[in-house]
């Protein structure tokens, strides 16, 4: 996204009324599943949603972790130990002296914990069946071949969360091959599938096998590859390949929605979708 | 056989650096080095690396091809010497060092030992900038007779004064952690300015560093440029760099989303059109092999291990264009100096 269309996007969301205005929309017209980064501002979002029980019954919530920018910047300020101490969640660390800190979160899956509850905890009450890791995060335990954490979380989320892990990703043929190696079964992955192969890190074919011949359920994000493709030309590709079931797109109009649920109904019939709306 | 890679330095960077490395085909992270023996107990925990807290000995033992350093920028020259010595290819974090003086001896024990030598400004790699120099160099808007580079981010937006970043003898501020983006990418499209005509530097939140940097740049006769940097605009999203070149035949605007080019009647060039023309990132960005935080960062890394096995020292960011950018950053702080200091060095 453009700075300019960022900023425009700020202003008019600057109230959280206006991102419940479009998933109230997008709710409305049949859309039940809302993918979103743990952004701090979503924890009005949800605290409406709870005030609010009977309206949104079957509202379901992607939560997609860490909100990768807060971490980013607070790493180059205080460095990763403050940082950790900083967003773990209060009374478990915090109360905790350095050196005991120190050793607690050697063990990397206990930290990883902690970080997934301190996001989790704004979601608390609420339908939350996958939980997503950030492709930042994803394609940085990928290349330094973590595979352990991918197993790890999913493992963690069932036990704690009842829910399923997400992986979002650049780099799909290489994430479906470290998720094989560690045992996790038919994942959950998102990642760039668009017409010009935009972001599809391995190159469309690899995709486009993976598509067909891997048991994966896979979520096609960013079909536009950025505005590149026009949305009719997109849809229509994307919606005709083979082992592909579900499409995020992120929309902040009533028109935009509309418009970019029948195209995807005109190839698909009617179909589960899921909608993102916070700034990512 | 895979080319054996050290990490020097496991913060921010350093972790993203070893993470692509350690994707690309052709290269494998064996060894890393930190001052955190809480970050080193964990990789040595979960990853098959040998982990040091001191550099010297992880080089010495002799079994890297090369290094990359992704530490303060205070350290790099020490560092980065004692691997050239060592016969290590070198990929340094920019900016090169903190002096130009040090930058030049680098960069000429490097190519007197014929090893790689490579600096992290990443935005070289971008190909909406890339285009913009073939642009530029291809004569596309005539004689550029003006550029203007820029660079905004919230970086620092209150008091503070915890890492390096905020400590000029590490490094920290704006000029050398920030402008000197701006500095190379201008340097990058029309070569380095011989003069720095006057600057400012500003700041704002910052105790020791300046926050905002402003400077003027003489090219000989033949050109002006303006420089402006501020890193405690919590209105811009993430860092924005912007340049804009005028020329006698149109004028450009390049950031890393995207290519503008006018050009004046009687001045189309190749398939760009008279009047505006829009070249995006999707039409312009190569695939990279492996994907994390952007393609440039992928890119470079590449580019630095083809140049390993090619042997090719003419390759991008050499530490002799990283001399130039230090080079400039040196005037501007002087010409700071000379305007009474500004608001801090």
């Amino acid at each position: 996204m453009s700075e300019e269309k960022a900023r425009q996007q700020l202003v008019r969301f600057k109230d959280t009324a206006a991102i419940i205005e479009v998933l109230d929309i997008a709710y409305d017209m049949g859309i039940r599943t809302f993918m979103c980064t743990t952004h701090d501002r979503i924890g009005e979002v949800c605290d409406h949603m709870r005030a609010d029980r009977a309206r949104y019954r079957n509202f379901i919530y992607y939560p997609c972790m860490p909100y990768a920018h807060k971490y980013a910047n607070s790493v180059s300020q205080f460095g990763v130990l403050e940082t950790i101490q900083r967003f773990s969640t209060g009374g478990v660390v915090n109360t905790l002296l350095r050196g005991a800190m120190g050793t607690l979160t050697r063990d990397i899956y206990v930290l990883m914990r902690l970080l997934v509850d301190s996001e989790m905890k704004r979601f608390e009450g609420l339908n939350t069946p996958v939980i997503f890791v950030q492709n930042v995060v994803t394609d940085l335990l990928l290349g330094m071949k973590l595979y352990s954490v991918f197993a790890e979380f999913d493992k963690y989320v069932r036990e704690r969360y009842g829910a399923e892990a997400g992986f979002i990703t650049m780099n799909l043929p290489m994430l479906l091959d470290a998720l094989d190696q560690v045992g996790v079964e038919n994942p959950i992955v998102c990642s760039n599938i668009n017409k010009i192969g935009f972001r599809m890190t391995g190159g469309i074919d690899a995709y486009l096998e993976a598509l067909r011949t891997r048991r994966c359920r896979p979520i096609a994000m960013s079909i536009l590859a950025s505005g590149a493709i026009p949305p009719n030309e997109a849809i229509e590709w994307v919606c005709r390949l083979e082992g592909l079931q579900s499409i995020v797109f992120g929309a902040s109009s009533a028109g935009n929605i509309r418009q970019t649920k029948e195209l995807i109904e005109c190839v698909w019939g009617t179909a589960p979708l899921t909608t993102p709306a916070t700034p990512s | 056989m895979a080319i054996r890679v050290g990490i020097v330095g496991a913060g921010k960077m350093g972790l993203s650096h070893y993470a692509i490395a350690n994707a690309l085909p052709g290269a494998a992270v064996v060894a890393v080095c930190d001052t955190s023996r809480y970050i080193l107990s964990v990789l040595r925990k979960h990853v098959a690396v040998d982990t040091y807290t001191n550099y010297e000995e992880m080089i010495s033992e002799g079994r890297l091809d090369c290094i990359i350093i992704a530490t303060p920028t205070a350290t790099h020259f020490q560092c980065t010497k004692y691997a050239l010595e060592k016969n290590l290819h070198v990929f340094v974090e920019k900016p090169l060092t903190l002096s130009p003086v040090e930058s030049r001896a680098l960069s000429e024990l490097a190519i007197q030992r014929t090893r790689v030598n490579q600096v992290g400004f990443h935005n070289r790699f971008i190909a909406t900038f890339q285009e913009a120099q073939r642009l530029v160099r291809a004569g596309a808007l005539g004689t550029v007779t003006n550029i203007r580079g820029d660079a905004f981010g919230q970086v620092v937006v209150k008091e503070q004064s915890s890492t390096w970043r905020s400590r000029k003898a590490e490094g920290g501020g704006c000029l050398h952690d920030y402008a000197c983006h701006v500095v190379d990418l201008m340097n990058f499209l029309v070569g380095p300015p011989t003069r720095v005509a006057g600057a400012r530097m500003q700041a704002i939140f910052s105790k020791d560093v300046a926050d905002a940097v402003s400077a003027v740049f003489a090219y000989d006769d033949r050109m002006s440029g303006l420089l402006e940097t501020n890193w405690s605009d919590e209105t811009v999203r993430k860092m924005t760099t912007t340049i804009t070149a005028y020329g006698t035949k149109g004028k450009l605007i390049v950031d890393r989303q995207e290519l503008k080019l006018y050009l004046r009647s009687d001045c189309r060039f190749e398939n760009y059109e008279e009047g505006w023309n829009s070249r995006y990132i999707t039409d312009l960005q190569s695939p990279v092999r492996f994907y994390l935080r952007g393609e440039e960062y992928s890119a470079q890394l590449d580019a630095f291990f083809e140049a390993i096995r090619s042997g090719n020292m003419a390759h991008e960011n050499s530490f002799a264009s990283a001399y130039e950018t230090d080079r400039v950053l040196n005037l501007i702080t002087e010409a700071n100096e000379a305007n009474g200091g500004g608001g801090r060095a």
